[in-house]
């Protein structure tokens, strides 16, 4: 095959995937920091160049704000969360544990079902008065409390199912890279006496970097990805406490139609994810051991 | 890992971490069983927890005789097909490009594509429901599927099968005088079978389940997915009867559960392969 059959081929196989990627990925990404720096078109009105307008908007939006620091928070208290249960819930059924199958079964499903019907259940859990969750708290005698009525434990109550969601799916991902280390690891480590918390603390989670790295990566972005449960659950509410940027993007944008500011807070979003990317490339160049 | 006569100190430990793996395991399944109760009992029993109680699919009836349930399921299923076979050719023609071919802007091409794993359409709401607009598909299934059927994660996964394939096999196969096409076809695809399966567990789960967007771009009955649907029966039909939601949550989880439950072990080594980079 000549030089230029080569080109044409390869141009020609990438040309119907990357034309779908271009047109719904790298254009609506330009298209939203063009946008950001216009109005919304009301009425008759088009239209028209604002310059930051938006961004000054959006440097005073207390709600803005808010759902910034309750990504930040939703992010903190999520991930490293399901990541720690993920290597647990790994390392046991990785192990000769009895009833296995089942653990690795109740494990995992949660990440079969869709994250609308687990928030469905979950409402029904957390109901006032008749949920599961009041009965228990009732039975210790402990005071009835609205989860995610109150201010206070609504975002938790948020955090428990997105934890609940995850870990088993992450689990997957640790109990892979399990599997594929050499058993002959342990047990060099066992003839010299190593214990098997030393072992698992020096060799297996080095040794499992690659892994905690992409699952961290995963969770990063499913944090600032995943709002259905806030759609099912809060909307938003109460006064504001489980507003997270994507949900209010959504608001911003099919709520309120004003479709130039939510440009101006998609670039915010987009912004953090671009900062994750880089963050992950310079962690991968320098920490990770691969094998 | 184990050795021959364990210390009654480690036995201890041991029985503990059983313990709290069992305690886990239960936490896990609580929800669902929850739900299960529920579902499959008279409303009455919903909060309270009698053995022997009368099992009813009453429930079920009553929400699928709501909500136009029959209908979201062929949506659901003629979306997750459309996306899936769209991905399918899409990704293994880019993926072969990547692999075996050499042309010019190779390497920027693969970092534009890569970028899709961090700017995800979920993300890109706002744009793509202006594009769909000016393409004049709203409110169409086609334009549930359209940002996804380029997907970087495909196109990714099927390089590095792509690149194991030992070259000698495709050489011998362009020396019997097959095309490009045809090598693709003969050799690269057949032998990332395992592969594509795993890829294809992976997609159906993931539009199966996907929401935001669907909720955004669907506005009718005939373009509604399960998920959804499912929203708008529960946040407007229902008030708060439970049973009857509870009902129409398993029912739209269903397929997609039993299916689990059936290829457990495919299912899990699926998402293991699709998680090996």
């Amino acid at each position: 095959m000549t030089r230029s059959t080569q080109w044409l081929y390869g141009w020609l196989l990438l040309l119907p995937a990357g034309a779908l990627l271009a047109l719904f990925t790298h254009y609506p990404a330009i298209a939203t920091l063009w946008h950001s720096f216009r109005s919304t078109p009301r009425g008759s009105r088009p239209s028209t160049f604002v310059g930051v307008d938006n961004y000054l908007q959006l440097a005073d939006d207390p709600i803005f704000w808010q759902s910034l620091t309750n990504n930040l928070w939703f992010a903190l208290g999520t991930i490293p969360l399901s990541i720690a249960l993920a290597l647990l819930m790994a390392v046991w059924v990785n192990g000769k544990i009895a009833g296995r199958g089942f653990l690795r079964l109740a494990y995992f499903t949660p990440t079969v079902l869709p994250m609308i019907a687990v928030a469905n259940i979950w409402l029904f859990f957390y109901t006032p008065e008749y949920g599961l969750l009041e009965q228990i708290t009732g039975a210790f005698g402990l005071p009835a409390h609205n989860w995610l009525g109150s201010k206070n434990s609504a975002l938790a109550a948020l955090m428990v199912v997105t934890v609940w969601k995850e870990a088993g799916f992450f689990m997957i991902f640790y109990l892979a890279a399990l599997q594929q280390m050499s058993p002959q690891l342990a047990e060099a480590a066992a003839i010299e006496g190593a214990s098997r918390a030393y072992f698992f603390r020096r060799v297996t989670l080095p040794l499992l970097m690659p892994t905690t790295l992409f699952v961290l990566v995963n969770a990063v972005i499913n944090a600032f990805r995943l709002v259905d449960h806030v759609v099912v659950m809060t909307r938003g509410g109460p006064d504001n406490a489980t507003e997270l940027l994507l949900y209010y993007i959504y608001e911003i944008g099919f709520r309120f139609w004003d479709s130039a500011y939510a440009a101006a807070l998609t670039m915010v979003l987009l912004l953090l994810l671009g900062v994750v990317a880089l963050l992950q490339f310079w962690f991968l160049e320098r920490k990770v051991h691969y094998q | 890992m184990s050795s021959a006569r364990p210390s009654p100190a480690l036995n201890f430990s041991r029985a503990l971490e059983t313990a709290g793996a069992w305690l886990l395991g239960a936490l896990w399944i609580l929800p669902l069983a929850y739900a299960v109760w529920t579902a499959f009992h008279a409303g009455e029993y919903s909060t309270h927890f009698v053995a022997g109680a009368p099992l009813t699919l009453d429930n079920f009836a009553r929400a699928w005789a709501a909500a136009p349930f029959a209908r979201y399921f062929l949506n659901t299923v003629l979306l997750c097909a459309m996306i899936l076979a769209a991905q399918l050719v899409l990704c293994t023609l880019a993926a072969y490009a990547f692999a075996r071919f050499e042309f010019p802007g190779r390497a920027i091409l693969f970092a534009l594509v890569l970028l899709q794993l961090m700017v995800m359409p979920d993300v890109l709401i706002v744009e793509n429901y202006r594009t769909m607009g000016a393409l004049g598909l709203r409110d169409t299934i086609v334009a549930i599927a359209l940002p996804y059927m380029a997907s970087a994660f495909g196109i990714f996964l099927l390089r590095q099968t792509f690149k194991t394939v030992p070259k000698e096999l495709d050489e011998a196969a362009r020396v019997e005088g097959c095309s490009p096409l045809q090598v693709l076809w003969k050799v690269y695809v057949p032998l990332a079978r395992p592969v594509y399966l795993a890829y294809a567990l992976v997609s159906v789960s993931f539009h199966w389940n996907n929401f935001l967007w669907p909720l955004i771009i669907t506005n009718s009955v005939e373009s509604r997915p399960l998920t959804v649907g499912l929203q708008v029966f529960s946040a407007t039909d229902q008030g708060i009867d439970w049973s009857i939601i509870t009902a129409a949550t398993l029912l739209t989880s269903a397929p997609l559960l039993i299916a689990f439950l059936l290829f457990q072990k495919q299912f899990v080594l699926s998402f293991m392969r699709a998680g090996i980079k």
